[in-house]
Formats: structure tokens, C-alpha cells, sequence
């Protein structure tokens, strides 16, 4: 049976509670969802953030998360996965991305949602930039980011 | 050929795509980026550091040697900052 799986690309915030409700219902077969939410920080490398705004790659986005989502699946015993990324302007506090991985067990839930995070930080197009009383910014890519996704790798 | 640009790379060049036709000498997405560099001087900002300009061909992201032949739509952009 095919892995349920959401993947959005939006402007608006999303439920978390709704998202792991609509993933989990009606299932007797997950015991583990692990979710992963990426909030947009007021303070970044030692200065305030007024917002970031995010843009993306239409289409092409969709399509890397939704690879990286097959990847997943065939790597860990997924009982279901919902990504969602949102684009457009950002304020502190907000919510940017969200993962949720589901499984019989924790450790292909915890595994896959660190693994969906890496490699999608990496390789999904999507660029900030960011605002503050100094102007605006692109961000740089941190050299971190394809470390971490790199060391999932295999050999 | 569409050429797509974002980010900082789109800002550069100042327009967010455009339909080109490259000579044939330009096989690569390597070369393509030498010949768009030449195209004038905002194009020459753009992609003054080539290492830091990422691509993609059809959606999908390549390296500087892929060729380019029957690609429809090629996107530069600088490295990815989501999540």
C-alpha cells in the first residue's frame, strides 16, 4: 500500500494539531509521529530580525520535496508523512516548515524526519531574505547545511 | 530555451526569466554560464563568482559539466536557504 503523503507549498500558516489529526485518524497501525516545526527567529547571528521573506521555485519545489519524500519512504517503514513549506513574508514567531513522519516505531519516525530536514534545508529551492533595521539581506547558505545533509549519504 | 532566474541571481539581471537561444559551441551549463556572463554588465555581477550559482534543468538540480541539449526550461539560483 502507497505511503499517505501530503506535501504543500503555501503562503498561510498551517494547524499542526489539524495536520497530525488528519495523518493519524482512523489508524491502528502508527505508534510514532514525530513532527518537526521550522520557526522564523527574531535573532539571527546577533542581530534582530524584522521578517524574512521567502522565495521559492514553483513547481520545482513540489518536485524536490516529493523526491526526497519517495527517498524516505524507501529507507524507513513510513506509515504516513506530511511536509508542508510556506512561502512569502515571515515575522518572528511565525512558522515556516513543517514535517510530520509516522511509523509503527519511534526510531524510523525520528530518523526519517531528520533526514526529510536535511536534505531539505540542502536541496529544496527555497531562498530568505531577510529584513532588519539595517535593510534587507539575502541569507547565506551555511556550509552546515550540506555537511548534514551529505552525511546521509551512503556510501 | 527559458532561462529562470531567483533570488539574488534574479535581482542582479533584473528580470525574472527570458527565452534565449545559445549557439551551439555552448554545450554545458558551464558554458552557458560563461556565455550568459558576456551578455552584458549586469549579467557579468550575476555570475561573477560561477561556484556559488547553483542550476537546475527541468526542475532538477545539475552540475556545472551536465549538457544542456534538449532542456526546456534552465534555472540558476544561488545555494538554498529553506527550511
Amino acid at each position: 500500500m502507497p505511503v499517505p503523503l501530503t506535501i504543500r507549498i503555501q503562503q498561510n500558516d498551517f494547524d499542526v494539531a489539524a495536520e497530525i489529526a488528519a495523518l493519524t485518524r482512523g489508524r491502528a497501525d502508527i505508534g510514532a509521529v514525530v513532527n518537526f516545526i521550522g520557526i522564523c527567529r527574531g535573532r539571527d547571528d546577533g542581530h534582530d530580525v524584522t521578517a524574512l521573506t521567502l522565495e521559492h521555485y514553483p513547481g520545482m519545489a513540489e518536485a524536490e520535496i516529493g523526491r526526497h519524500a519517495d527517498e524516505a519512504c524507501k529507507r524507513w517503514p513510513l506509515a504516513g508523512l506530511t511536509i508542508i513549506h510556506r512561502h512569502g513574508r515571515i515575522e518572528p514567531g511565525e512558522n515556516i516548515v513543517l514535517v510530520v513522519t509516522a511509523s509503527a516505531h519511534r526510531e524510523a519516525a525520528f530518523q526519517a524526519a531528520e533526514f526529510l530536514m536535511d536534505y531539505l534545508k540542502a536541496n529544496a529551492p527555497f531562498w530568505k531574505r531577510e529584513e532588519s533595521a539595517q535593510g534587507t539581506a539575502w541569507v547565506e547558505a551555511r556550509l552546515g547545511d550540506d555537511a548534514a545533509a551529505a552525511r546521509w549519504t551512503k556510501p | 530555451m527559458k532561462i529562470v532566474y531567483f533570488a539574488w541571481v534574479r535581482e542582479r539581471i533584473g528580470k525574472a526569466e527570458e527565452m534565449l537561444d545559445p549557439p551551439p559551441a555552448v554545450r554545458t551549463i558551464g558554458d552557458l554560464i560563461g556565455w550568459l556572463a558576456g551578455r552584458g554588465e549586469e549579467y557579468a555581477q550575476a555570475f561573477a563568482a560561477p561556484r556559488s550559482i547553483r542550476a537546475a534543468i527541468d526542475r532538477t538540480h545539475v552540475k556545472p559539466e551536465t549538457a544542456i541539449a534538449g532542456a526546456r526550461e534552465i534555472a540558476f539560483f544561488p545555494p538554498m536557504t529553506g527550511g
